[in-house]
């Protein structure tokens, strides 16, 4: 399992692509906003976090189509399915490698665009806790859906139908919590129930994934 | 004699085919009825107006909704578990179904809203459940039309409602404690004493029966169909290994 994490790991590194694009849409998306809302000094404020919220959605959904589709057409998925590592195991480092490469470069890139749209500073923390908190869950369901669609030729079109509708409640609570934070309010409820949400979905998920992939590899 | 000999497709078709009239016929009944007397021959709410005779289509078809979706989730168990094609098949007729139910209580509770909150649309949890319904709906007709193979579809299409049913749940509670709502509360309930005053209550219930009734009718007809889709599939195939 570690090695494939870290074949997984050096893969997206040397390869490129995956882990900066998806920073890359998180920072498009975040000066695009404030383009469409208008000018003015403190516009983007108030909701600041959701669209740092809605950010992180978009860039975890961009590189999926990428995380299991490559393994799948050169067949080093059939090897894994053989290996003596569970599917459970294979799809759970997969995740990890994703959430690794895309979830953990937004949320240390969170504070700074945070400051770019006039997050009040009380919410910046909360943001921050919320994502690193969230992305997992994010990655554990976008795995799900990169399984359910991998041998579609026109999958990563489905993805966002498949994978969007899942990650509503980590969404909710976790910009309910930056914006609890951001209003002055207390976000420990959402934060908790962010956290247990988080906790079960990448528990149970992995299972989900795998069988998926195994009826996809069948 | 059990149950799951209607699980062969043959038995299935004879079975249904025979019962199928008289839903048809008693759907058909029941809704002329409902709704000839819901609205013609009920009075106006002393408030509302006429506007709250739309209860007629919007309770039924809110109340198919999240009934359809739980009837393809016990389909989908039942094909995971027991690999009856027929089952898998019923949970496929019976997505668009849903769809178009879903799509019915959203557009008359638009058109209710409109002159009686003063909105077409508000940002309320059951509101907005049921548009995340809406989508989990979309997402599973989607996939099961993007994949070929009619086996493999079924199993994944049948995980995808395991885990949406879970997260629609998770999300109807989450959206309970994300905003607060303008809807009233349930209209019906088992318990309640007196729900509706009656005047309005028994033409709701025949309404309510007529979209049961007119719900099996189409399931068992649109599973029929994709029965003989598959054997006008299986004999095509058997025709190109002759030739």
């Amino acid at each position: 399992m570690k090695a494939l994490l870290t074949r997984d790991l050096r893969l997206a590194v040397r390869a490129g692509g995956g882990g900066g694009l998806a920073l890359a849409l998180f920072l498009i998306v975040c000066v695009l906003m404030p383009l469409a809302v208008g000018p003015g000094p403190a516009m983007p404020g108030p909701i600041a976090a959701g669209v740092l919220w809605l950010g992180a959605l978009l860039a975890n959904l961009l590189s999926l189509d990428r995380l299991l589709a490559l393994d799948w057409e050169d067949g080093t998925l059939d090897l894994l399915a053989t290996a003596p590592l569970p599917m459970e195991a294979v799809v759970m480092a997969k995740a990890l490698a994703h959430w690794i490469t895309t979830g953990l470069p937004l949320v240390l890139a969170a504070p700074v665009l945070a400051v770019l749209l006039n997050l009040p500073a009380p919410g910046v923390p909360w943001l921050v806790l919320g994502l690193a908190v969230g992305t997992p869950a994010l990655s554990a369901i976008g795995t799900f859906g990169a399984a359910l669609t991998v041998g579609l030729n026109r999958g990563s079109l489905l993805m966002p139908l498949l994978v969007l509708p899942l990650q509503i409640p980590t969404l909710m609570f976790g910009a309910d919590a930056a914006r609890r934070g951001t209003a002055g309010l207390d976000p420990t409820t959402p934060m908790l129930l962010l956290a247990g949400l988080t906790i079960a979905i990448v528990a149970l998920m992995p299972f989900a994934s795998a069988a998926v992939l195994r009826v996809n590899l069948r | 004699m059990s149950f799951w000999e209607y699980a062969n497709p043959k038995k299935f078709l004879a079975v249904s085919e025979r019962v199928l009239p008289i839903f048809w016929i008693g759907a058909g009944m029941c809704l002329v009825a409902g709704l000839i007397w819901g609205f013609f021959f009920t009075p106006d709410d002393y408030r509302q107006g006429s506007t709250v005779k739309i209860i007629y289509l919007h309770v039924p078809s809110a109340l198919m909704a999240i009934n359809t979706w739980l009837m393809m989730l016990v389909a989908s168990l039942i094909w995971l578990i027991r690999r009856h094609h027929v089952s898998a098949l019923a949970a496929r007729a019976a997505a668009p179904v849903g769809v178009a139910m879903t799509l019915i209580a959203l557009i008359t509770g638009a058109l209710w809203g409109q002159p009686i909150w003063g909105t077409w649309w508000a940002w309320d949890p059951r509101l907005t459940s049921f548009m995340i319904l809406f989508l989990f709906y979309l997402g599973y007709v989607a996939l099961w039309q993007a994949i070929r193979d009619p086996d493999t579809a079924a199993d994944l299409t049948s995980i995808l409602c395991l885990v949406g049913s879970v997260f629609a749940l998770l999300s109807r509670y989450a959206v309970l404690f994300w905003e607060q709502g303008l809807h009233q509360g349930a209209s019906l309930s088992l318990d309640a004493e007196q729900n509706v005053a009656d005047v309005f209550y028994w033409p709701l219930l025949l309404c309510i029966a007529g979209f049961v009734l007119l719900f099996i009718a189409l399931v068992l007809y649109r599973t029929g169909t994709e029965i003989r889709v598959r054997r006008i599939r299986a004999l095509m195939t058997r025709e190109r290994m002759m030739a």
